[in-house]
């Protein structure tokens, strides 16, 4: 072993240590282990919410999308900016009816808005499904993580398997508070670490950010701007636009929204998480560099780009800090969606269907769920040969499928009947699944259209159509039911 | 509906509409093709404009929240 891996070895006990000690003394119901007995304030709310966005995905996907598709990755920073400032509206009336009701996970929020636990059952089944690209893509990027900083030691796919061990063991022993600090301290590396690499590669190796943007423009013409075909500008609009309607759609974000003390806390969340965005930017940075620098990794391989460019320049120490930091971004985000899918699954399908069931062994049960959604997730992982990029927003397009009946669930007078939400949401999903399993492009469906039909990104198309089969279901099945009204009273 | 909600929109047609015609490396700005650039002022921009709309909403001067 070399001093790379003895520190990152030496943060996962560090974290499964703050895990421990974050535990004792409290009694963890499930409502506990979930969402910690709705008190946390502002700053923590933040932590936590700025823990789930940034992960590992950060640091490596981040950095490889820029490596490999320039200007395309800009996207990122985009999507977050505007995704924060839904906080400001979106997020008390959510929290409101939570509180009210006393909910502890999204699909609750669906079932009792809709009155329809069919439909929470549903919401549970495309959120768990939604997650596992990004499960997947967190045990990818542990095994990328693991085998670049062992230099060859252990083969990726070990790595793998190492990395779904440590979040199991993390997530059973820890729950939400141990999330909480962890994320805390994960939040200062990786801030520290983002900002170091961000700016002392680009001036180690070109003297200045200009001079490195202008290197890289040289050696890869149109790399800074976005390409006329493909992913271009209508690509790039629409994908920022669906991802930050779809912002806060996440399974594991409504616990974190939940736990909140009062409404306030999102409106100062929706200051306070642009400014976090911006670490976005040094990311890119680091990934221009490594065009000129570490040239020659192509497709998949693109996402070494970031550990790559760090073993070439710093000693393995160094390597070993960026290794640690990359491992509690994946260990709190990671243990985030297991905890939430788990807690779903055993609260809204579990208990739908063994009603007496619930109740003591309920934790169990949960604790269960994240054993097989880890193998799974694993299992896919393994043969999955796709970019970080491309997964994560594989399961973004998933989620923000469950926005429209979110966002029309808040309005006052909702017109959305709960068969026109499952109906919505059953086409939507089924045309993002269809059209990943298949790899139907845009361009396929919509030969003879114009370029930038073609260029749209596949969840618009998909959400247009939720959108339609929602209002048109809800319309005839509300005529339908106000029919029945009025023939009952007549 | 208060009405300095609608600055809240700005960032919005500034990334969705405004990025039309921005697509360029140049001017430098910071150091930054333009492009970029223009994604990291947005970003500022927008935080901004939260904490003008969070001081101008009286909701978050009330010390417990009834509605």
């Amino acid at each position: 072993m070399n001093s790379a891996m003895w520190i990152i070895f030496g943060a996962l006990l560090v974290s499964l240590l703050l895990g421990i000690m974050a535990r004792r003394g409290k009694d963890m119901s499930m409502e506990q282990w979930a969402i910690g007995g709705r008190g946390f304030g502002s700053i923590f709310v933040f932590l936590l919410l700025a823990g789930e966005t940034y992960s590992i995905f950060t640091l490596l996907g981040t950095s490889g999308l820029a490596y490999s598709k320039g200007a395309v990755g800009f996207y990122l920073i985009a999507l977050t900016t505007l995704g924060a400032i839904t906080s400001y509206w979106l997020l008390p009336p959510i929290w409101r009816f939570a509180k009210k009701h006393n909910l502890v996970s999204q699909s609750e929020f669906f079932a009792v808005k809709y009155n329809s636990p069919v439909l929470g059952v549903f919401v549970t089944i495309v959120g768990v499904v939604a997650l596992v690209p990004y499960i997947v893509l967190l045990f990818k990027s542990m095994g990328i993580l693991v085998s670049a900083t062992s230099y060859g030691a252990i083969s990726p796919t070990v790595a793998i398997w190492i990395g779904m061990i440590a979040l199991v063991v993390y997530v059973m022993i820890s729950g939400i508070h141990g999330s909480a600090w962890t994320s805390t301290v994960k939040d200062f590396l990786i801030f520290f670490v983002i900002l170091f690499l961000g700016i002392y590669l680009p001036v180690h190796y070109h003297g200045s950010f200009q001079h490195m943007f202008e290197t890289v423009s040289a050696a890869k013409e149109g790399i800074l701007t976005l390409p006329d075909k493909g992913m271009s500008l209508s690509w790039f609009i629409s994908t920022v636009a669906i991802s930050a309607f779809g912002y806060f759609m996440w399974p594991h974000n409504a616990p974190t929204i939940f736990a909140a003390k009062n409404a306030r806390t999102f409106r100062t969340n929706a200051i306070l998480l642009p400014l976090y965005a911006i670490m976005i930017l040094f990311v890119y940075f680091v990934g221009f560099t490594a065009i000129v620098q570490v040239p020659g990794l192509t497709g998949p391989d693109g996402d070494y780009a970031l550990l790559r460019l760090s073993m070439k320049t710093f000693d393995p120490w160094f390597v070993g800090i960026i290794g640690a930091t990359g491992l509690l971004a994946t260990l709190v985000p990671g243990s985030m969606m297991l905890m939430s899918a788990a807690t779903m699954l055993t609260k809204n399908v579990y208990g739908y269907m063994f009603p007496k069931a619930e109740g003591a062994n309920s934790a169990l049960i949960a604790k269960s769920f994240v054993i097989v959604l880890s193998l799974v997730c694993t299992m896919m992982a393994l043969g999955e040969n796709n970019t970080l990029a491309t997964l994560y927003l594989t399961s973004f397009s998933l989620v923000t499928q469950l926005a429209p009946a979110l966002y029309c669930s808040l309005m006052k007078r909702n017109q959305i009947t709960k068969q026109g939400a499952f109906l919505g949401i059953f086409f939507g999903v089924g045309i993002v699944l269809y059209m990943t399993f298949t790899k139907t492009t845009m361009a396929m469906l919509f030969a003879g259209f114009p370029q930038w039909i073609q260029d749209l990104n596949n969840g618009v198309f998909a959400l247009v159509v939720n959108i339609f089969v929602m209002v048109a279901v809800s319309f005839v099945t509300k005529k339908a039911a106000d029919a029945k009204q009025v023939t009952q009273y007549s | 509906m208060k009405v300095y909600y609608l600055l809240g929109l700005l960032p919005f047609l500034a990334i969705l509409v405004g990025t039309g015609f921005v697509n360029r490396m140049e001017p430098f700005v910071f150091g930054l093709p333009f492009l970029l650039f223009w994604f990291f002022f947005w970003t500022i921009m927008s935080s901004v404009i939260m904490w003008i709309i969070f001081k101008l909403d009286p909701i978050n001067k009330q010390e417990e929240e009834t509605e």
